[in-house]
């Protein structure tokens, strides 16, 4: 349920760090409390974003989501496919339902996420 | 007593399941400094019987436009109402029924707004319309609002035709979120492009022109739209949907929103309310709505049934970054609407548009041919028109009253530089009789 | 039950519902007068039909629809209670119905009359000095509200500082909605374990940045805040005022007056407590009282009274927030409330207060050993019940049993909200039902909660007996469809 390569945030974020990129999600925990997602806010690609900020917005029939980014940096590619298919969001949270990329400013950050059996640890607490 | 049936012995059974002595039990956490003692200082209660008269002596105080000739607009409109809406408003279930959240047993309220907005959508040619805002004023302040939220900027143009209400609550909106309200002069009756140029630039967020606009004048809309998208601004348009029977759409003028005062749609005129903001925009822009809106979707069975949609936009599930706070609308005034439309038909409604541009070319002809009186502005107007009048408005206005018409809206109050003018209105529902009973009434001051 | 065509799939060419009187003046072409660029090119794609059609069409519709008048409507927060029929008869009255609102004053004394009187019994009932009767809803009052909040803070050269409004976790959701639409930020503060405010909580958000607290009297929960004087005390202290959302106000009409509370300002919702009509969602009509200090920034015109006892609209305020809508208020809406408060008198508003909380008490002792209780004690005019138990042991959630409800033939109680409460149900009988209604619909649930435990697939997926089944809302949010666009 929580893939040990990830690194995740206390808001039901995960990362997944390749080389100085961070591609970025919500977590399956998430997708199911949030229910069946009918629309994406994606960032715009270019844009600066500080930890903690919001990236986008998850919406459900009954309920609305911020996106925190879980890391400083730019926006260097968002996930276009959300616009039509906001599904991929439930259906495949950690693969084809990623949110957006971002270049990492300070890899420091990266060091105070979560990992995987400690944000489980959150979730199941 | 009342409308309450809890009897005494109602009461007694209940207090007896609760353990309690007496009603006074229930609000013993009320505490003493904030129980109010005694008697409320409100009038005796009346029955029935008592109070019909009361009404009627209330209502009969006042000169009502069945018994006297109305040629005032402004805003609010004597068009001819068919009877069927009042009977179709009254059925109960649309009555007394709650905002639609139990879709399962509100189809009739749902599919009515869908109808509504699919009817709005047509007559404005734009693409989504909400299931309506509290009048026009508050549709066009929310609009102003959405064209800043879109661009990201806080500066809204207005030319000062457009109906000085309007600006003003307008303003207030805006004001209340930190934004901006600037008005354009507009000195001639429709407002100025090479003006309006001037105060274009990349902080406009939108400019908002009425249409025809307050003075009843056909604003210069063609080309409108390409000077405000050319600094990425958005066009609002607020408009008199009768007038949309004959005048182009305003989505084929350019305009991104398009809002206006419904009330003309089969609505009472009543002293001012309630009426309806109808509001539509183009797809784009369906997220930032403000208000309900009703879509289509299938059942557990695979029929067709209508809910509230997009409702993660609204008040209850975004709280305090929703679109707006509106939840109650005015649904009942959009069903109003709606069976209006329904009833007319686009032979009626191209009709009745056709009739008040009539009507008011008549009763301007025959109003400038008296001495002393001549138009305020040049141009084409639809339903309404400014004349500066022969002498003092008020007589002109008292002298009316007295042949039991409704004259001309004196312009000093709202337009303190035009105190020789009447903003005069005429509808399909004014004969020619009465426009030439108006005219020798004017001819007499 | 078949389902009902839409208007536009229904009609034929050159059939009409209403016949336009023949034209009696000259017709000039159109072209002529507006230039044939303003025109519209092709007719309007409206369709075209008969006026029994149109009448047929609504009437079915209306069948599908649920309404106090059909039914026993126990939403919480919303007052559904009896509109009595004169009400209406009273606002089609042509002396009303048929007024222009920019008539001369004295064309309208009666109306004007009914206004002012209106304003007064408000104020009393409010227990405050002042009213306007422009707002056209409840959001709208607190819009209005807020916005006089903010003019206050403004006039004495605080406006920059105080920004910040304080909403406990329990608030109607406009309430956060609103301090944001008004230019403030949205300060939460959490209950306490009686499901009031917690003081302690509030004393740490108070400050020299605090504008105002918005709070509702019974909250949302249908508790009376037994701290509300001291509430009300602290926010004073810290300078800032206290906004009554007066939703809940059909617990406290003779009983406790806000204006007693320690509050500020006043919404009142006409369509909740003074009984008119909802209308499928509006119109409503959302008067403010408001304190004396507060008067100055009222929406002008107000409506005054001279030392001859004529009637006038006053449009001299100087300091006014500005206009909040167009004319008045809603006026035909301020006819029915006028009337019904007339018919009741002092003692009938008390009586019906009185009696929604002794019918919804008794509820609450009816359902208390089926559902958990979050907080066990004297409720109001309405109760918060949580169905958390049936989720955990038997998949059943509340939304089911809202559903199930249905088939029962009642409206649904409000469902998940508080936010506070898990597996909400915000019930709210009014004073207008029978003592056999509420036993009735005692019956309904126990035998819910009875099918939720032997047969929860009947629960989970009612309704089965309405005019459509569970309708797929993601699918509404997915693939919009807001209109008709035509057949295909």
């Amino acid at each position: 349920m929580y893939p040990a390569e990830l690194k995740y945030t206390e808001e039901h974020e995960w990362v997944r760090v390749e080389g100085n990129v961070a591609r970025v999600g919500i977590t399956d925990f998430a997708q199911k409390e949030l229910g069946d997602v009918v629309f994406v806010e994606l960032p715009g690609v270019g844009d600066s974003i500080k930890a903690a900020e919001s990236l986008g917005v998850v919406e459900s029939v009954k309920a609305v989501s911020d996106i925190y980014s879980p890391v400083s940096g730019q926006i260097v590619k968002v996930n276009e496919k959300l616009e039509d298919s906001p599904e991929l969001i439930n259906q495949d949270p950690y693969g084809e339902g990623w949110i957006a990329e971002i270049e990492v400013e300070d890899p420091k950050e990266l060091e105070g996420l979560l990992t995987a059996e400690e944000y489980q640890a959150i979730v199941e607490g | 007593m009342g409308f309450t049936p809890v009897t005494d012995q109602d009461r007694q059974a209940m207090l007896d399941v609760l353990g309690l002595e007496s009603v006074e039990d229930l609000f013993q956490d009320v505490p003493p400094g904030a129980r109010f003692q005694g008697k409320l200082d409100l009038p005796e209660p009346m029955t029935e019987g008592e109070i019909w008269p009361h009404l009627l002596e209330l209502s009969s105080r006042n000169a009502n436009l069945d018994e006297y000739v109305c040629f005032r607009g402004a805003g609010a409109y004597d068009h001819l109402v068919p009877r069927a809406i009042g009977h179709i408003l009254s059925r109960s279930e649309f009555l007394t029924a709650y905002t639609p959240y139990q879709a399962e047993i509100s189809q009739g309220v749902l599919q009515a707004i869908y109808e509504y907005q699919s009817m709005i959508c047509l007559l404005t040619g734009m693409d989504v319309a909400n299931a309506s805002m509290y009048d026009g004023p508050t549709a066009l302040a929310e609009a102003a609002i959405m064209t800043c939220g879109a661009t990201r900027r806080a500066k809204v143009l207005a030319p000062t035709t457009i109906h000085p209400v309007y600006r003003q609550v307008a303003a207030t909106y805006l004001r209340s979120r930190d934004l901006e309200l600037v008005e354009i002069p507009a000195p001639d009756g429709v407002m100025a492009l090479d003006v309006l140029k001037d105060h274009l630039n990349e902080e406009v967020a939108g400019v908002l022109v009425q249409h025809p606009n307050f003075f009843g004048c056909l604003e210069p809309v063609e080309g409108l739209a390409e000077l405000v998208h050319g600094v990425g601004a958005l066009l609002v348009a607020c408009v008199d949907p009768i007038s949309l029977g004959v005048l182009k759409a305003p989505a084929d003028y350019g305009a991104d929103i398009v809002v206006g005062e419904g009330q003309a749609l089969g609505n009472q005129i009543s002293f001012g309310g309630p009426y309806l903001g109808f509001f539509a925009a183009r797809e784009k822009l369906v997220r930032r709505m403000p208000g309900r809106i009703a879509g289509a979707t299938v059942d557990s069975r695979g029929r067709r049934g209508f809910v509230l949609t997009l409702q993660a936009r609204e008040q209850h599930i975004r709280r305090e970054r929703a679109t707006s706070n509106i939840c109650s609308n005015q649904a009942l005034n959009a069903l109003a609407a709606t069976v209006y439309l329904a009833l007319v038909g686009p032979a009626g409604l191209k009709e009745i548009a056709s009739q008040c541009a009539w009507k008011a070319r008549y009763a301007w002809e025959r109003i400038t041919a008296l001495e002393g009186f001549a138009p305020m502005f040049q141009g084409p107007f639809f339903k309404e028109f400014a004349v500066s009048c022969r002498g003092d408005v008020d007589e002109i206005d008292d002298h009316l009253l007295q042949k039991k018409i409704i004259g001309g809206l004196p312009l000093k109050k709202l337009y303190p530089q035009l105190g020789s003018g009447m903003l005069f209105c005429v509808t399909e529902a004014r004969t020619k009789e009465q426009i030439d009973a108006l005219v020798s009434a004017l001819g007499e001051v | 039950m078949a389902q009902v065509p839409l208007l536009f799939e229904m009609g034929s060419p050159g059939r009409a519902g209403y016949r336009v009187p023949e034209c009696d003046v000259p017709k000039k072409p159109l072209e002529e007068l507006f230039g044939a660029d303003a025109l519209r090119k092709e007719p309007l794609p409206l369709p075209e039909l008969s006026e029994l059609e149109v009448v047929r069409h609504f009437v079915q519709l209306s069948r599908l629809n649920h309404g106090v008048d059909v039914g026993f409507y126990p939403l919480g927060s919303c007052t559904m209670k009896y509109n009595p029929k004169i009400n209406e008869d009273a606002a089609n009255l042509p002396g009303f119905a048929r007024l222009h609102p920019y008539q001369r004053e004295d064309t309208v004394q009666g109306a004007l009359q009914l206004m002012y009187e209106l304003g007064e019994y408000l104020a009393e009932i409010a227990g405050l000095p002042r009213v306007t009767l422009h707002p056209a809803a409840g959001a709208h009052g607190e819009l209005t509200g807020l916005l006089l909040i903010r003019a206050y803070h403004e006039s004495r050269g605080e406006g920059d500082t105080r920004r910040e409004i304080i909403v406990p976790d329990s608030a109607h959701g406009t309430n956060p909605a609103t301090a944001a639409m008004c230019g403030f930020i949205p300060v939460e503060v959490k209950s306490n374990e009686r499901g009031g405010v917690d003081l302690e909580a509030l004393k740490k958000v108070l400050g020299p940045q605090t504008a105002g607290l918005m709070l509702t009297n019974p909250n949302t929960l249908g508790l009376y805040d037994e701290n509300i004087l001291e509430i009300t005390r602290l926010v004073h202290e810290a300078g800032g005022l206290v906004y009554y959302d007066g939703a809940n106000m059909n617990a406290n009409m003779g009983i406790s007056r806000p204006g007693d509370m320690g509050f500020d300002v006043v919404h009142f919702n006409v369509h909740k407590t003074f009984s008119t009509p909802h209308g499928g969602g509006g119109p409503g009509a959302g008067p403010i009282a408001v304190a004396e200090c507060l008067a100055p920034f009222l929406p002008a015109p107000t409506v005054e009274k001279d030392a001859d006892g004529k009637f006038y609209l006053d449009y001299d305020l100087p300091q006014s927030i500005g206009m909040v809508k167009g004319f008045y208020g809603n006026f035909a809406v301020l006819v029915r409330g006028y009337t019904y408060i007339r018919m009741m008198g002092p003692e009938g508003l008390r009586r019906a207060s009185e009696d929604a909380v002794l019918n919804a008490n008794y509820l609450l002792a009816r359902l208390k050993d089926y559902f958990d209780v979050p907080y066990p004690r004297i409720c109001k005019h309405e109760f918060v019940l949580s169905a958390k138990s049936y989720k955990e042991k038997h998949e059943v959630r509340t939304l089911d049993m809202a559903k199930r409800l249905l088939d029962y033939g009642y409206h649904a109680p409000t469902v998940y909200f508080p936010l506070i409460v898990d597996e909400a149900l915000m019930i709210e009988p009014t004073e207008t039902e029978t003592k056999e209604t509420l036993d009735e619909f005692v019956q309904a649930m126990i035998d819910i909660c009875e099918e939720a435990k032997r047969d929860p697939e009947t629960v989970k997926t009612a309704p089965h007996t309405t005019p459509v089944g569970r309708l797929d809302e993601t699918r509404a949010a997915r693939q919009l469809d807001l209109r008709w666009r035509g057949s295909s």
